[in-house]
């Protein structure tokens, strides 16, 4: 029998809901253990999702800036060229520092970095395995499942990691491919797509739906398509994968759209069509762990289980899959487990698109509203009439609010332009106070910024829009 | 020019004194500033201003007792309303005319107000608006709407916009005059396991007085037992003839109330008052009955109580009780008690601890009647049995002197010929 030690929590994951949670139940002096098998911490997000993606998105909008921008602005810049191993190994050290960072986190609130594969036993005894086989047991006052999740695989397309790809291999491929093909225009398929496409790579976005980005306001996905479509992404909206056969370096994709068959022949095939929970060394069954419907543990507003002092968080109880939705799941699984009344609540959740423009969203889509039958003004404002975006020759897009007709309750924001994923910022913070448009518009903002978008938008429900 | 009036005061309220006036003759106010206070022995009313303008006359004076629907004052409306507002309303040519509203937008009153320091208007209303979002404000002060009462459905309970929109429509649905209930909300009619409301301005003061009595007093509260069968006697005798004679209900209060007249006289501190460092000795009982209301609980006082008699004093606690039910009390009514008397056994109470009816002293509390086995001359007996309870401010009260006033009380009823020798 393996030594048992005595732990206030045990979080099984160490990725953003994770590590958080970690963190939070530290702060609250509560004995804390975060199992982690893989080398570093962090899990996905750190090391093989939003970090290292938005290294390469950065680094490829500005070598896209040097070869196709820079001159407008005067800047002459020739022979500009991609030198693929040094901004590999510069997203591989921005990933370290990250996860290096979180270690120091951990050493400074004092939490235990179990190393090894974690297993929940019953009577919420957590068992590590480590890599040369020693066992650990930790009998846990409360556990904090936090296993992430994985992606969906085609059977046909199985990932090598090689040619077939997922979203590990997208973002350490060796060579600039000649022709990357991507099953799924979500928001994983569409940024790995950009980085690619921006390098040299012809990109074709294979999607299943009639569009791309599916669930998103539908006036953001068309302005969306058409940039990309600008940008040079062979996007094919409505179209099936049927099949697939690797050859060596060769892949030939078989797809369908409206019955008509073609053969995509491509180098590299990134499947993005989706990531289904991970439940890695919890055996929901044995243990009586009650599961929704797509395989998601089930959970209460507080984040707690069926199980008796069980929680469980992020990617594994389903919902949007954004680390930053995870994050906060493990700040209230850690209060509600240190005796705090706290509960999650996901109206005011952003999301975030790292293509460029950047497209991010707060609230319902107009569509959603239409069908809730609730009465609804919008407002809209063009990147083109702000002085800021102007200046910055980046006046794509334009920001959208929703709001209830009657007492212009902010029902939902949508904004695809440069920044968005830091201009939908306000407006979270406005939905977390059941803020209004007028909030919003008549609130000062700063001259010249990109900020002033949303402020017009806002004042354009209204009907009051100053400078359009 | 316009009228402002004295507002709707709640239901047992016609009246109200005149305690402060904000704005003097002349004086510019912005829409929401509060004109005047008046002054209830249950609340303080905030009266606004509903336009902006300048206070063009006075009706009344500081100390004047008005009645509802009373004028009180004449606003001049400005004609253009406050200039501050003026950049924002050019600015916007086009706009609804809701966009160049009396009060502007707070930013803008202040990054103008360098420019318009002489016209001295604050733009945002003077009313307390602790946690409020702008726009709630702004939707607020044009409604007319004190945000103050407005439950808060934000992060943090800050009230929104759309919070003070719902807040003024149902106020509108509801039947005019009518102050919120205080009944529960229904639980779950939005399928929400909590409801946060705002406490009524009139809650808000009960809640203060309850507080500050418990506070400021030294509270002690001591218990006795009364046989009631001698009391019970005399009403099932009585009854049918004091109502069909004097068209009155005989009921215990009456007793009660006498025989604490009288145990007031033998124990005097427990009718007296603190004010510094005295004792005001009162040589006549006010006695307050307290009285369940729709709007809350009230203390209408029976004034010198203690030269009335039975029949008198029958009638004016079924008068006053009744006044209290229809919301129709006066200021007088509600003012000047020195000692109080809470029946909790009309609810069905056994025993209970009042809280002294600040700045009074003391507080008698009856119980409900239930029949009981006591020993009697060594035998056990079913009796009518009542607790009652006084609670005393020990600061000026010595025990016992409180459990004496108890004692005699508890043989006043037992025994009531006893209240004929006096």
């Amino acid at each position: 029998m393996a030594d048992m030690k005595n732990a206030d929590v045990v979080i099984i994951g160490g990725g953003p809901g994770g590590y958080v949670a970690a963190i939070r139940a530290a702060q609250f002096g509560l004995t804390t253990v975060c199992v982690e098998m893989d080398k570093t911490l962090g899990g996905t997000c750190v090391n093989v999702g939003c970090i290292p993606s938005k290294a390469l998105l950065t680094s490829s909008e500005h070598y896209e800036f040097a070869r196709l921008h820079a001159a407008e602005h005067g800047v002459k810049v020739d022979g500009v060229s991609v030198d693929l191993p040094r901004m590999m190994n510069r997203k591989d050290s921005v990933v370290g520092q990250n996860t290096k960072g979180i270690e120091f986190l951990f050493r400074k609130n004092r939490i235990e970095w179990a190393k090894g594969r974690g297993t929940l036993k019953s009577g919420n005894v957590v068992e590590v395995t480590a890599d040369d086989g020693t066992t650990m047991s930790y009998q846990a006052k409360n556990v904090i499942i936090a296993t992430g999740s994985v992606p969906i695989e085609l059977p046909f397309l199985q990932f090598d990691e090689k040619r077939v790809l997922s979203n590990i291999g997208a973002l350490t491929i060796p060579e600039i491919p000649k022709h990357l093909i991507v099953i799924g225009g979500g928001v994983i398929g569409l940024e790995l797509g950009s980085v690619w496409r921006r390098l040299g790579a012809k990109v074709t976005v294979v999607e299943l739906f009639p569009t791309i980005l599916p669930g998103n306001d539908t006036e953001i996905i068309k302005e969306a398509d058409r940039i990309f479509r600008k940008q040079g992404l062979d996007i094919r909206v409505g179209t099936k994968v049927v099949g697939a056969k690797v050859d060596g370096e060769r892949i030939a994709v078989d797809v369908e759209k409206d019955g008509a068959k073609e053969t995509l022949d491509a180098d590299y095939v990134l499947v993005s069509v989706g990531r289904k929970p991970s439940l890695t060394g919890i055996d929901a069954a044995a243990l009586g762990l009650t599961l929704g419907k797509r395989g998601e543990i089930a959970v209460d507003a507080q984040m707690r289980t069926n199980l008796p002092n069980v929680f469980a968080i992020g990617d594994a109880v389903g919902g949007k899959l954004l680390a930053h939705k995870a994050e906060e799941e493990g700040v209230i699984a850690a209060e509600v487990i240190a005796g705090h009344h706290a509960q999650m609540d996901y109206k005011s959740m952003p999301s975030v698109v790292y293509t460029w423009p950047e497209i991010a969203t707060v609230g319902l889509a107009e569509h959603e509203v239409k069908e809730s039958g609730r009465d609804y003004k919008t407002g809209k404002f063009p990147f083109s009439a702000n002085g800021r975006a102007r200046t910055m020759a980046e006046t794509n897009g334009f920001v959208k609010f929703i709001a209830d007709a009657k007492t212009d309750e902010l029902l939902g924001c949508h904004i695809i332009g440069a920044n968005a994923s830091d201009l939908i910022q306000e407006v979270v913070l406005a939905f977390e106070y059941r803020g209004s448009s007028e909030d919003i518009g008549i609130t000062v903002h700063s001259h010249p910024t990109l900020s002033e978008t949303v402020k017009e938008a806002a004042l354009g429900v209204l009907g009051r829009s100053l400078h359009i | 020019m316009i009228s402002i009036k004295v507002p709707p005061l709640g239901e047992s309220i016609v009246e109200a004194t005149v305690s402060r006036w904000l704005k003097k003759k002349g004086e510019a106010v912005a829409s929401g500033d509060t004109i005047v206070e008046l002054e209830t022995d249950k609340i303080t009313v905030e009266v606004p201003a509903p336009r902006a303008g300048t206070l063009a006359s006075q009706a009344v004076a500081e100390g004047d007792v008005v009645k509802v629907d009373q004028l009180l004052a004449e606003l001049e409306e400005s004609a253009a309303p406050a200039t501050v507002a003026a950049p924002a309303a050019t600015a916007a040519p086009d706009a609804e005319p809701a966009a160049a509203a009396p009060a502007p937008a707070p930013a803008a009153a202040e990054s103008s107000s360098a420019a318009s320091a002489s016209s001295a208007v604050s733009a945002v209303p003077a009313v307390s608006a602790p946690k409020s979002s702008p726009a709630a404000r702004r939707v607020a002060a044009d409604a007319n709407v004190d945000i103050a009462t407005v439950p808060g459905t934000g992060r943090g309970g800050v009230v929104s916009k759309p919070d003070v929109i719902e807040h003024t429509e149902k106020k509108a649905a509801a039947p005019a005059l009518e102050t919120p209930r205080p009944a529960a909300p229904s639980p779950s009619s939005n399928g929400e396991r909590e409801t946060r409301e705002k406490m009524s301005t009139r809650r808000k003061r009960i809640a203060e007085n309850l507080l500050q009595s418990q506070h400021s007093t030294a509270h002690l509260t001591t218990f006795n037992e009364v046989d009631m069968t001698a009391v019970n006697a005399i009403r099932e005798r009585m009854k049918e003839k004091v109502e069909k004679e004097h068209g009155v209900k005989l009921t215990v209060m009456p007793f009660f109330v006498k025989a604490a007249c009288m145990a007031l006289e033998s124990y005097p501190v427990i009718n007296a008052q603190v004010d510094g460092d005295s004792i005001i000795y009162k040589h006549y009982v006010n006695m307050g009955i307290a009285v369940a209301s729709d709007a809350g609980l009230v203390v209408p006082n029976i004034k010198d109580a203690h030269a009335k008699g039975m029949l008198d004093l029958s009638r004016e606690i079924a008068t006053v009780a009744k006044r209290a039910r229809d919301g129709k009390l006066n200021m007088d009514d509600l003012t000047g008690g020195t000692f109080t008397i809470t029946n909790g056994g009309v609810f069905g109470s056994l025993v209970s601890t009042p809280i002294i009816n600040y700045p009074q002293v003391g507080i008698l509390g009856l119980h409900k009647t239930q029949d009981r086995p006591v020993a009697i001359d060594g035998r056990i007996e079913i009796r009518p049995m009542m607790y009652i309870a006084l609670s005393y401010d020990h600061r000026i009260v010595e025990g016992q002197q409180a459990v004496l006033f108890l004692v005699r009380i508890k043989e006043l009823i037992e025994d009531p010929a006893a209240m004929l020798i006096s």
